[in-house]
């Protein structure tokens, strides 16, 4: 049999449920962004849904080949992978291109790709390759964190100078959680149970030695209605889309905070207010859904993992997508604060949707190989 | 393609992990799902409403202020567009660090930094906020287009800008504008920071005619503030115009007079109460306020020892001195403590309680009746009416004159002054009235105070035949709609004096101008004849008087004239006062009085009437041939020679007016 060709016992095996899960929300996004980036006095452009478009289909295409191969080959690649996007994220500096203050780019003549993103999945192999040929029979002890912190900084702290807090966050919140599935010992969780007990009563001390600007500086960030007209005015213009869609909706095209351009970031961060103002609580309902479908038919993946490589692999992926929608839902509807965190599969952006897609494509690999062994 | 079996396969461990991330997992979007229902179900209708608000921004329509004329329809106050630096908060990042960047580029102060910034705070975000006004287009409009970037929300707009053509004249009467106090915005609701407001004088009397009310336009806006279409309008109701009673030509020339000088001047219609001129000198530049006067140059006028904000016509309170004596006298005759035979012997002083009280002729009148004691102005005769009268009785003919309480014209801070009674000096000093203060409010000494427009009004009410009218300035009120509105006049009262004694104190007074003897002849006119009382009015009680010029200025004594004519038919009633001019009323303000006189003559009796006095060269330019409307051309000819190159006006006007001001100083001089 050609190398290239894919046995047919595979294809049996393949997730068309989580596949058609992720396209309907690629699809969503596509009209929504469509949505978000329509100009009245310009009906017949529409570059961003063009391109959105194009993107989801290289992203479908990207998903296939990530499944084309066997996944366990990622472990000998993982290093090479890793480095790679360490040397991309150094780089930055060097050759990005910087949008709105923050260097997080690189531009390749028609397109710009976002290292973080292909570093985050090559950072994703490579500790799934660390905990997979890591495995105390007690669980991990203390010490044994060491290591996979030392992978997860410098891509982080690379992301954070960019700067890009969000991003660098959901970094460390995927990693948390591919170590937490790979099994902490009862040392540790009592460890970091001491930790945080201890953290409680460090607010207040470090909250008296924090200059005025300083603590006003925090504290809008975590409330920011108490800046109407700067970081609070996002949210509030956020709140009154997604509040005024009521439960079905003002219908596709007529949200009048996002065609009147109230919304700010209205097909990247605030896609979702956008959403929620044309198609109401029901379209909203139907999308978390969607979210929590994929998630869930994806941790049926993690559980049915052939090998605990796979499974930390789509692990790793799926908390990367779940972080990202609980973030991105909790700050559109002002339960978070605002920090620059995309609707994964749904925001307009390139090199993020066909990386996420490429993730997916992985998750797809794995559960296609469930039974191969 | 051969696969190696891998031996670890994923444990039941970690497959229990991944249940318990599902829960988890179902946990977080349970929880979103419950916060999108609180949003868009339980408070749907709220947003929905905020949605709707947000879209439609509704943008006022200021109305455009109205004009302040002269009886001739001069302009004295108007508006012009001007380029005013603003600033829009939404779009500018820091507002105090652009507004202090922007007044140090430009070197200049802006006239109420903090007054700006809480403007720009309470309204709108998307309204712009002046900062400077009235700046020069030419040297701002390239530093501001180089630093746009610098300072977001910025910019150059053309606003509308109350002027005050003829700059200091008439600057008390007419007022000026500012931007509303933050204080005043809590009882008046229509108004809100930023917005013009009439701060003195006539434009804050009428602010509620001039202002009209603001229209409204409701707008569809993008977020940026974009307009993007009209989705109702209200239009605004522009102010009405007031049209004074003043005549400008008369207020410049009167305002001439009175140069170099503190003092004021009051020229009244007897008939009616309509004020032909109101000056008070010095004066101040009302452009200076309409523009935003800095904290320096308000500072300047309010320590200015000569109080150039104060309308020394109105606020201004001084001794009446010898003009009182018209009061005494009507009093007198009144009462029956006189008849016009009775006489007086003047020895040049009258010793009473103990001390001697002397005549300003301190040598005497001889024996006096009325009629001489008033010619003379003879201060022992009202000694002894005086006393026999008592200070009560002199104050009841003095309220009956209006005096002691303010005349009620459309002015703010209008003066009471003060008419003494017993009663009184027991409340304001606990103390018991001395029958030789007595004498001292007979010759308008003491404690009398009036204000000269109440002067103005006591020779009105004597010269009318006992009517006392309320000075009124505003003649008519125009609607843009060409609706008018005539103000009446208003009688306050009937001073309830017989006929006798009217014609008996008129001919005195005609007397007192017309008689070679008369200690007001500086004031005579050769055709029509004038009516006129003089006044010194001692600043300093001295025990004998000595008026000389190299006293200290502020005692010097003020010098008084109070005058109406012509007596038999009066159209005019006038009040002069020079402040501290050392030499007394028939010498400094009876000649000021009879030139002002003259001038209204010369103007209102045509080519018939001999000009003689310091107006005559203004008044030939007025009757020139050559001009095409005489009349205008005279006013801007009186106003251009108070105030050169100042107002505007083309060169040849200008060279004219610098000929005939060289001809005005001859003429003064011959006379």
């Amino acid at each position: 049999m050609p190398r290239w060709m894919i046995d047919r016992r595979l294809l049996s095996h393949f997730d068309v449920l989580l596949l058609a899960t992720m396209v309907s929300i690629v699809a969503l996004g596509g009209v929504t962004v469509y949505s978000a980036t329509f100009d009245p006095a310009h009906p017949t452009v529409h570059s961003f849904a063009w391109k959105q478009a194009m993107w989801g289909s290289a992203g479908l295409l990207a998903a296939l080949l990530m499944c084309s191969f066997d996944y366990r080959k990622l472990e000998a690649w993982a290093p090479l992978a890793y480095a790679a996007g360490l040397l991309l994220l150094l780089s930055l500096p060097f050759i990005g291109t910087t949008v709105s203050g923050s260097r997080r780019w690189i531009s390749l003549g028609p397109v710009s790709i976002q290292p973080s993103e292909m570093g985050k999945l090559a950072l994703i192999v490579m500790l799934a390759r660390h905990f997979h040929r890591h495995d105390p029979p007690e669980g991990l002890e203390p010490r044994d964190l060491l290591v996979p912190a030392l992978l997860t900084l410098p891509p982080a702290l690379l992301v954070l100078k960019q700067p890009d807090l969000g991003t660098a966050g959901i970094f460390m919140l995927v990693a948390a959680s591919m170590t937490v599935l790979a099994g902490l010992s009862r040392r540790t969780w009592l460890l970091i149970l001491a930790a945080a007990l201890l953290a409680i009563p460090a607010w207040p001390m470090l909250r008296s030695h924090l200059k005025p600007y300083q603590l006003k500086r925090i504290e809008t960030f975590l409330d920011p209605a108490q800046d109407p007209l700067g970081s609070g005015y996002h949210v509030i213009q956020s709140k009154i889309a997604i509040g005024s869609g009521g439960l079905r909706g003002k219908g596709y095209l007529h949200g009048t905070q996002n065609q009147l351009d109230f919304l700010p970031e209205q097909h990247t961060d605030f896609i979702f207010s956008v959403y929620s103002e044309e198609w109401g609580f029901l379209g909203a309902i139907v999308l978390v859904s969607l979210y929590l479908a994929l998630v869930f038919r994806g941790l049926v993946v993690v559980g049915r993992a052939k090998d605990r490589f796979g499974a930390l692999i789509a692990f790793g992926v799926l908390a990367n997508v779940f972080w990202q929608a609980v973030i991105n839902l909790g700050m559109t509807t002002g339960m978070l604060p605002v920090v620059g965190i995309t609707l994964p599969f749904f925001s307009y952006g390139g090199s993020s949707l066909v990386t996420l897609m490429a993730g997916l494509g992985l998750v797809l690999n794995i559960s296609m190989r469930r039974h191969l062994f | 393609m051969q696969l190696q079996l891998n031996d670890r396969e994923a444990p039941d461990d970690l497959r229990r992990r991944a249940a318990i991330a599902a829960g988890l997992v179902t946990l977080a979007f349970l929880g979103i799902v419950a916060r999108l229902f609180v949003l868009q179900v339980g408070q749907g209708e709220n947003w929905l409403t905020l949605s709707e608000s947000n879209r439609m921004r509704v943008s006022r329509i200021a109305p455009t202020r109205g004009v302040i004329l002269d009886r001739n329809g001069e302009a004295l106050v108007d508006n012009r567009s001007s380029f005013d630096v603003v600033v829009v908060p939404e779009d500018a990042k820091n507002l105090d660090d652009t507004i202090r960047q922007v007044s140090e580029f430009l070197g200049a102060e802006p006239p109420t930094r903090e007054q700006v910034i809480a403007a720009a705070r309470q309204r709108p975000p998307y309204e712009a906020t002046v900062i400077y006004r009235d700046v020069d287009f030419d040297k701002v409009v390239v530093p501001l287009e180089t630093h746009r970037l610098e300072w977001p929300g910025i910019g150059l707009e053309l606003g509308p800008l109350r002027t005050y053509p003829r700059h200091e004249i008439a600057s008390h009467l007419l007022g000026y504008v500012g931007e509303i106090a933050p204080g005043e915005l809590g009882s008046k609701p229509e108004y809100r920071m930023g917005d013009m407001i009439g701060k003195f004088g006539a434009e804050k009397a009428w602010e509620n005619t001039l202002r009209g009310s603001p229209g409204g336009r409701q707008v569809e806006v993008d977020a940026l503030g974009r307009r993007l279409r009209v989705l109702s309008e209200v239009p605004e109701t522009p102010g009405r115009n007031v049209v004074l009673t003043l005549d400008l030509r008369l207020q410049a020339f009167a305002e001439q007079m009175l140069e170099g000088r503190e003092g004021a001047i009051a020229v009244l219609d007897p008939n009616d109460g309509a004020i032909l001129a109101l000056a008070s000198r010095p004066a101040f530049d009302p452009n200076e306020f309409a523009r935003g006067i800095g904290p320096t140059a308000w500072k300047r006028l309010l320590d200015d020892k000569k109080k150039p904000l104060n309308n020394r016509a109105t606020q201004g309170l001084y001794p009446p001195g010898s003009t009182f004596k018209i009061v005494t006298a009507a009093a007198a005759l009144e009462t029956g403590t006189v008849t016009p035979f009775t006489r007086v012997f003047c020895p040049g002083h009258m010793r009473y309680a103990g001390r001697d009280y002397h005549c300003w002729n301190r040598r005497g009148h001889g024996s006096v009746d009325l009629h001489d004691a008033l010619v003379k102005s003879c201060d022992v005769y009202f000694y002894q009416v005086g006393l026999k009268m008592g200070v009560d009785t002199i104050a009841e003919y003095a309220h009956r004159f209006g005096l002691g309480e303010p005349t009620g014209i459309a002015l703010d801070h209008e003066k009471a002054g003060l008419i003494p009674t017993a009663d009184w000096k027991v409340k304001r000093f606990k103390e018991e009235w001395f029958a030789g203060e007595t004498l001292s409010v007979a010759i308008g000494q003491g404690y009398v105070l009036a204000t000269p427009l109440q002067m103005a009004n006591v020779v009105a009410t004597l010269a009318n035949g006992g009517t006392r009218w309320k000075p009124r300035y505003v003649d008519r009120i125009e609607g843009a709609d060409g609706s008018v509105e005539k103000a009446e006049p208003v009688a306050l009262g009937d001073a309830g004096l017989r006929k006798s004694t009217l014609l008996q104190i008129r001919d005195a007074l005609r007397d007192v101008v017309n008689l070679p003897g008369g200690t007001g002849k500086k004031a005579k006119l050769p055709t029509i004849e004038m009516g006129g009382k003089t006044g010194t009015s001692q600043v300093f009680r001295m025990t004998h008087q000595t008026k000389t010029a190299g006293m200290a200025r502020h005692l010097r004594d003020h010098a008084w004239f109070v005058a109406f004519a012509p007596v038999d038919e009066p159209e005019i009633a006038i009040a002069v006062l020079a402040e501290h001019a050392g030499t007394g009323g028939g010498a400094t303000a009876a000649p000021i009085a009879r030139d002002v006189a003259d001038f209204w003559f010369g103007m209102t009796r045509g080519r018939d009437y001999q000009q003689t006095g310091a107006g005559a060269p203004l008044r030939e330019a007025a009757l020139d041939p050559a001009s095409a409307d005489a009349e205008k051309h005279a006013a801007r000819m009186a106003a251009a020679a108070l105030r050169p190159g100042r107002v505007e006006m083309d060169d040849d006007v200008r060279r004219e007016v610098s000929h005939r001001r060289g001809g005005a100083a001859g003429a003064a001089s011959r006379g």
